[in-house]
């Protein structure tokens, strides 16, 4: 279940899919895994995602028809410049969520149900920009009005992680989860990056058992990407590289891609390295 | 000299007096000196992180709490919020995703985040570190955050680089309760872009005590990375 590169990994991935991105903001993203799909030019994706540069990366190469979202960050810059510019320009559509709202669709699709109910989004635009949402009364006493999240099943969840062995158990060393074992959960290819492949008993071995936050009934394909998180945080491994960051955000795209991205990953690794 | 950002951590820190054991949660530098301050002194009970997963008391680790914690809390109600604001209508409405019509907008900002749970949810306060008529519109282009009239769980307190502004003003809309010191009524009327409700008196707004200034400049914030 191991494949040799990140273009294997990805190979499943086609044009219209829906693709679901773990991580959050600028933390621990699949950057190699997105690199990739860049790479190989895929077209009209739908990307759900507590959004970051995997956003802006995959909208600055025209992958993205859609963004399934509640915020797109690099979090010590705020604001992502190519999901700024493709909104501006009206050349992306947009499903903006409440963030509880994101994890709820998920957990739906996780759990085969068609929606969960919430009680964000009552009251605030999001009911206006997503004219497709419904609410629900409970059926119970209380008769509380609440906002039905549809179920958001994803063809593909790309997720990035510490360790893991070749089956597919993987572990967190960060401080937070995220919610890469939902998007897993909700998705029917499942992809794992991660920086070192270790046998199973080396793996399991190295940590308490809660960290493992993957079992191999949730993923499909494992691949090593030692760096494969950068330029976003994949502590303890390494933080997030800041000055890359602000280059990433100020050079202009086809700058950018002719420098670093014209290559397969391992140039990028080289490149980033000068 | 105290200066007029160490009156807006204090005035920062008085959003959560009396919240007990809940999530104080912020953005920006000012709100956060000012939840750490309050659980410093007179809010022990706050929880309060490094802006990751980690819970802190003072600057020591004393728990974890990871995302999918947080929503719990939101969905709980055993959290407070002080979220900041491009725009923030009379009624508390905010906005934090994007100016202009929200289908093309003239810019795009972060997205609506949490902040429509969070107004449902549980207490929240704001943080404007400019007050000017350019946030304090009478209509924000997009609703990201619900106010008093659209069903907010609590809008509490509104604090500025000029003000603390609260919701005592008729149908819960906003009302002047305090100038920081030096800064006239004038000041603010001018610098909001709707009608304000103005008390007959309007007191300063508190300074920080002597203990308060010591935590601030020697513990808290050495660096000075509030400003001034």
């Amino acid at each position: 279940m191991s494949v040799a590169d990140v273009d294997e990994a990805v190979a499943g991935v086609r044009d219209g899919m829906t693709v679901g991105i773990g991580g959050w903001g600028s933390r621990r993203k699949p950057m190699a895994l997105v690199r990739a799909l860049v790479r190989a030019g895929r077209r009209d994706l739908t990307i759900v995602s507590y959004g970051g540069p995997d956003v802006g990366l995959l909208v600055a190469a025209g992958c993205v028809r859609r963004v399934v979202t509640g915020f797109v960050s690099l979090d010590s810059i705020p604001l992502e410049p190519h999901f700024g510019r493709a909104r501006t320009s009206g050349e992306i559509a947009l499903t903006e969520y409440d963030e509880g709202m994101l994890h709820w669709g998920l957990l739906a699709a996780a759990h085969r149900l068609p929606f969960l109910p919430i009680r964000a989004g009552l009251g605030s635009d999001v009911m206006r920009v997503n004219p497709g949402l419904r609410t629900v009364r409970s059926p119970y006493a209380d008769d509380t009005e609440l906002v039905a999240v549809p179920a958001l099943p994803l063809d593909v969840a790309l997720i990035h992680l510490n360790r893991a062995d070749a089956h597919g158990n993987g572990r967190y060393l960060g401080p937070d989860p995220y919610f890469d074992d939902l998007f897993c959960l909700a998705a029917k290819q499942r992809v794992l990056s991660c920086e070192r492949i270790l046998s199973t008993a080396d793996l399991v071995g190295a940590g308490p058992p809660q960290t493992l936050l993957t079992n191999r009934s949730m993923i499909d394909a494992v691949v090593a990407t030692p760096h494969g998180a950068h330029f976003t945080s994949c502590v303890p491994d390494y933080g997030r590289d800041e000055a890359f960051q602000r280059e990433y955000a100020t050079t202009g795209w086809d700058t950018f891609r002719a420098r670093y991205l014209d290559g397969d990953e391992a140039d990028y690794q080289k490149a980033i390295r000068q | 000299m105290t200066t007029r950002a160490e009156v807006c951590v204090v005035a920062c820190a008085e959003a959560w007096r009396g919240d007990g054991a809940i999530l104080a949660s912020s953005t920006g530098v000012i709100p956060r000196l000012g939840a750490r301050l309050a659980q410093l002194t007179f809010a022990p009970e706050l929880l309060v992180t490094d802006g990751e997963a980690t819970l802190l008391r003072d600057a020591d680790v004393e728990g974890w709490l990871p995302y999918r914690q947080v929503f719990t809390m939101v969905a709980a109600g055993t959290r407070h919020v002080m979220m900041g604001a491009s725009q923030l209508d009379r009624s508390g409405n905010s906005n934090i995703s994007c100016i202009g019509a929200w289908e093309r907008p003239r810019r795009q900002l972060l997205g609506v985040r949490g902040a429509p749970g969070n107004t449902v949810g549980h207490p929240t306060s704001y943080w404007i570190p400019r007050h000017s008529p350019r946030v304090f519109v009478e209509r924000v282009d997009m609703v990201s955050g619900a106010g008093w009239d659209r069903g907010a769980h609590e809008i509490r307190v509104v604090v500025t680089d000029l003000a603390v502004l609260d919701f005592a003003g008729p149908g819960r809309t906003m009302r002047l309760r305090s100038t920081h010191p030096g800064v006239s009524v004038a000041d603010v009327v001018a610098a909001t872009g709707f009608t304000l409700t103005i008390p007959a008196e309007v007191p300063p707004t508190r300074e920080p005590s002597p203990a308060e200034l010591r935590l601030i400049r020697e513990h808290l914030d050495p660096d000075g990375l509030r400003g001034t």
